[in-house]
């Protein structure tokens, strides 16, 4: 074993060496590795929380649903409760309006009825007047009895 | 190549021996291989062209390959990381990125485990122990003879590819780290707390000298062990691979077993140079972690 001044020179090559080492090999290399840590257990962290709320998301989903079910299924139930009413309301719309004009009807029948009568009778009355004065002719004056045969004409 | 070498032994030296730049001084006679002797006329600065000569550089020389070589391997590991580092995202990474974070993830364990106290410098240091004495060891797979093949061709007279080998190296790591060890034992503890911790335990306070004598071969015994278990560990499977190597140079039948055996070392070798690397970095992070824990 030979000492000389190697040992001096390697001391001093070892201590630059380290002191590069500390100021810039280390320090970023290590700090990259910790925010890589980070950085994974903040990413599972968020899994966990995304997959919480996928769950959270489905269930209310689900919910919705059977919500907008329920709701669909009331509207239709309205709805065809709504169409009967409106169908019956129509029938009886159009059963009165029937009726009605069935009354109208009949109330003009009754009314040309009696106006055909009522002319009928006049001229039955006439007819009879004209009948008897040829039959009577001076004997009866169609002013004197007029009363009979106002009285004529009612009967008929 | 041991066929180059005039014996086993000498080939095997050439392999110990690192590439030293010193100077020389005057009036040095330098002895060449054949004998030849050259005499200088005033101080040079050159490679020592044997292991006398590095020796009589004295102190004020280094080892230009193992500098070279960790220094290397130190900017690969820094550049490395550095380009992963920019490139950081909190993204899904990708090649590069996944590697050094994986790397870091198994630091970051490492420290946590072993570490109980906050102080930003001990994961970063634990990571350059690691990825760089994991680097030099690596070279440990080479085969011996490539590169200092390649070196001779550029006029080397010797290459030493392991830094790991040279305990320049090993003790230049540790002795830092022995630095910091005592910065932290004495900033944590305050300077009487440190000797406290020196001197009052295990024994009675009035022993106090024997205390001294037994904790301080144990703080010695720290940085030495520390340094001389990766030196030893690379040191020793290096030379198993330069005496696989020795058998090159006999019959193709001993050259076959000799690859059969290097290819079973280097295998055996990943898991040493991984595991020398994971002592060393779990060691300076204990001795940091005892360095700010109050002794009880």
């Amino acid at each position: 074993m030979n000492f000389n001044a190697t040992l001096i020179g390697q001391s001093i090559t070892f201590i630059f060496f380290v002191w590069f080492c500390m100021k810039y090999v280390w320090p970023p290399i290590m700090s990259a590795l910790e925010t890589r840590k980070k950085l994974i257990a903040d990413g599972l962290a968020a899994a966990d929380r995304g997959k919480h709320e996928l769950e959270l998301a489905a269930k209310k989903a689900g919910d919705n649903m059977r919500e907008a079910k329920a709701t669909a299924a009331e509207v239709i139930a309205q709805a065809e409760k709504r169409a009967a009413q409106m169908v019956e309301e129509a029938k009886t719309a159009a059963k009165e309006e029937g009726e009605r004009q069935l009354a109208v009807a009949q109330a003009n029948i009754d009314q040309e009825t009696n106006r055909a009568r009522e002319s009928l009778r006049e001229q039955v009355a006439a007819l009879a007047v004209a009948g008897a004065e040829k039959i009577l002719r001076r004997e009866v004056n169609a002013q004197t009895h007029a009363d009979l045969l106002g009285q004529l004409k009612a009967e008929l | 190549m041991a066929t180059e070498y005039a014996s086993s032994g000498e080939y095997i030296k050439h392999h110990l021996q690192n590439l030293t730049l010193g100077k020389l001084p005057e009036g040095y006679e330098r002895h060449d291989h054949h004998g030849n002797v050259e005499v200088l006329s005033e101080s040079t600065l050159t490679f020592a062209h044997n292991a006398q000569e590095a020796k009589d550089m004295g102190f004020w020389a280094v080892n230009v390959d193992s500098m070279a070589f960790s220094i290397g391997l130190g900017i690969l590991f820094l550049f490395l990381f550095r380009m992963a580092a920019r490139k950081a995202s909190t993204g899904v990474p990708t090649g590069l990125q996944n590697f050094v974070e994986w790397v870091i993830e198994f630091i970051d364990t490492s420290v946590r485990g072993s570490f109980s106290h906050r102080n930003p410098l001990v994961a970063p240091l634990a990571l350059t122990v690691f990825m760089w004495v994991f680097l030099m060891n690596l070279m440990d797979l080479v085969p011996v003879d490539w590169l200092p093949l390649v070196g001779s061709m550029v006029g080397l007279p010797y290459l030493k590819v392991v830094p790991s080998t040279d305990p320049n190296v090993t003790f230049g790591l540790s002795l830092s780290i022995f630095v910091l060890v005592l910065f932290y034992s004495v900033k944590m503890k305050g300077p009487g707390g440190f000797f406290a911790e020196l001197a009052f335990q295990p024994f009675p306070k009035f022993m106090f000298p024997i205390n001294l004598l037994l904790e301080g071969v144990g703080l010695i015994a720290k940085p030495l062990s520390l340094s001389l278990r990766l030196f030893g560990n690379m040191y020793a499977g290096e030379m198993i691979f330069i005496l696989i190597a020795l058998m090159f140079g006999g019959s193709w039948i001993l050259g076959l077993f000799g690859g059969v055996l290097q290819w079973a070392w280097a295998v055996f070798h990943i898991l040493i140079i991984t595991l020398q690397a994971f002592i060393f970095m779990t060691l300076t992070i204990v001795y940091l972690d005892m360095a700010h824990s109050e002794h009880h």
